[in-house]
């Protein structure tokens, strides 16, 4: 393991959405926050999720989830997608890189990405609601970071497969966008028709937002340990596919 | 002492179309090496294969001892290369990009390097630029900057100087060559062939994924293919000696050129023969082959086809 090269290209793909921080930080906390205000408006004293809780406090965590986790698919898969168009990815091809130590990299930096997106919405949240009650930050933070784990990963086989960048645009928007709003940000899946509430169970990204959301209130649709035991599985298994991908240099080498 | 290159038996496929075939070479350290061949030759698939950019299909490719598939980690740390294409990163800085390079070869605190290279590439002032402000030209010193970084033992220049201008392309050389004295293995492949005539000690050229020829610059350009001999008449030429016919390269007005053959043919008969044969001899010359020459006569099939 070379830890200054991956500390290096770890460092060099944070720089990179640090330094477009309006487009990669800011404008993913102004969209969360649009959502909250117009959802909350609309719906606050007319939803009651949770017992006891408002539904601007039980909008948080999905939206803050929802923003972690896109984020984190989206730096993975506009790094090397841009990397790929533009000819630079020569620049991490050449270099003596294992392919763990490329994976961990970007997604280190995708997670990074995803906290701070996190954290932004979080902060911004508390001027317009409630703040939540935190019933595990250990949980919390666990789900943020299996999360964005899982959705760097798959920005990773993303933008190693995609060609152009409207291939990683049809990606979010067909299979990202539809599974993220679908998966319970917005609403408890017991409160579906039993077909869709059973569908719901076979999206992975239903026990991201579950099970970030236990943390929050100690309360979720599924037993928390279930959701982190998917969640757990799922990093395994693409880590597995990613290193794979990256030793083949699937799409990157013989490109 | 092991071979800087090695390439073994070496092919590799695009579909229908094979890009290398069969092509074994040795590069010994320390030499100045130049691979030429037109395009399409598969210069840059070679090379692509010794960085590892590509896979291929049989063969083995090594660096400094170090096989590029099973030792890729020794082999890429000894080899730089300079890509064809000017890409950049545009999000950094010119030190920032050398910054960053540095670290993937495992490079923490490479800054007296980096100084020197900015400074003998010409990018002093630019140092803190950001990459999308350079021109061309300092695009491709930051490109042989960063091949440099980690201060390899082989370093590939693919093209360094198409689209490039005097000034660059003469401070590029004397600094390439100063790497040369150095003890640094240099291979060079280029389109414009006075330089490899210039630069390197031993030239490959490489043709359809074939290796056809494999010299010392010298040797090359004596391998039998001889100098012309340029020989102007007062009247116009009809035509030479039936002998003769199979060797002129050229037969204008009263200007006839006629291919030497160094070993064999004596520039004094000829001209004799010519006199006999009623030409009025008013000007000779003898013109030795260039590289391009050579080059020419090699890659292009009889018929004009490449």
């Amino acid at each position: 393991m070379n830890a200054i090269a991956t500390l290096t290209l770890l460092k060099k793909e944070v720089k990179r959405w640090r330094k477009v921080w309006l487009q990669t930080v800011l404008a993913p906390v102004i969209t969360a926050l649009l959502y909250l205000a117009v959802f909350g408006h609309v719906l606050e004293g007319r939803v009651e999720v949770f017992p006891g809780i408002s539904y601007g406090a039980f909008l948080i965590p999905g939206l803050l989830m929802m923003s972690v986790i896109q984020n984190a698919f989206a730096n993975t898969s506009s790094s090397l997608i841009q990397s790929k168009v533009m000819g630079s990815i020569v620049f991490v091809l050449l270099p003596p890189f294992s392919a763990f130590e490329m994976f961990l990299a970007y997604i280190g930096a995708a997670i990074l990405r995803g906290m701070a997106v996190g954290v932004g919405v979080f902060l911004v949240a508390l001027f317009y609601v409630k703040v939540p009650p935190v019933h595990d930050i250990f949980l919390i933070i666990g789900f943020a970071v299996l999360g964005s784990y899982v959705m760097g990963a798959l920005g990773l086989i993303a933008g190693m497969w995609a060609e152009k960048f409207d291939q990683i645009a049809a990606f979010q928007s067909f299979l990202i966008m539809p599974l993220t709003f679908l998966s319970g940000v917005f609403y408890s899946i017991n409160s579906l028709p039993p077909f869709w509430a059973s569908v719901s169970y076979l999206n992975p990204f239903f026990y991201m937002i579950d099970g970030f959301r236990y943390g929050f209130f100690g309360q979720s649709d599924q037993p928390v340990m279930i959701s982190f035991f998917v969640m757990l599985s799922a990093a395994v298994v693409l880590t597995g596919f990613c290193v794979k991908l990256l030793a083949t240099g699937y799409k990157l080498r013989d490109a | 002492m092991v071979d800087a290159i090695k390439i073994e038996n070496v092919s590799k496929s695009y579909g229908e179309l094979r890009a290398l075939n069969k092509l074994s070479l040795n590069i010994k350290q320390g030499e100045f090496f130049g691979l030429l061949g037109p395009n399409g030759a598969g210069k840059s698939t070679l090379i692509s294969a010794l960085a590892g950019l590509l896979s291929t299909d049989a063969g083995s490719l090594s660096v400094m001892g170090h096989d590029v598939v099973a030792d890729y980690r020794q082999a890429r740390s000894a080899l730089g290369v300079v890509p064809q294409e000017i890409v950049m990163d545009p999000f950094f800085t010119v030190r920032e990009t050398l910054e960053f390079q540095s670290g993937y070869f495992g490079i923490s605190n490479n800054s007296q390097w980096i100084d020197e290279l900015l400074d003998q590439l010409g990018l002093a002032d630019k140092a803190n630029s950001n990459m999308r402000q350079l021109s061309g030209g300092m695009k491709r010193r930051v490109l042989i900057a960063q091949a440099l970084v980690h201060k390899p033992n082989v370093l590939v220049l693919d093209e360094p100087t198409a689209g490039v201008d005097v000034e660059l392309r003469q401070s590029l050389w004397r600094f390439v060559r100063r790497l040369h004295r150095e003890g640094h293995t240099i291979v060079l492949t280029t389109h414009y062939l006075e330089e490899a005539e210039e630069l390197c000690d031993r030239i490959a050229i490489i043709n359809k994924g074939e290796l056809i020829a494999l010299e010392s610059k010298e040797d090359l350009l004596a391998k039998g293919l001889g100098n012309t001999l340029l020989v102007r008449s007062k009247q116009s030429i009809n035509s030479v000696p039936p002998s003769y016919e199979s060797k002129v390269s050229r037969l204008e007005a009263n200007e006839v050129e006629i291919v030497l053959n160094r070993e064999v043919d004596s520039v004094m008969q000829i001209l004799d023969d010519l006199r006999q044969h009623g030409l009025d001899i008013e000007f000779v010359n003898v013109m030795n082959d260039s590289l391009e020459d050579v080059f020419v006569r090699l890659t292009v099939a009889p018929g004009g086809a490449r």
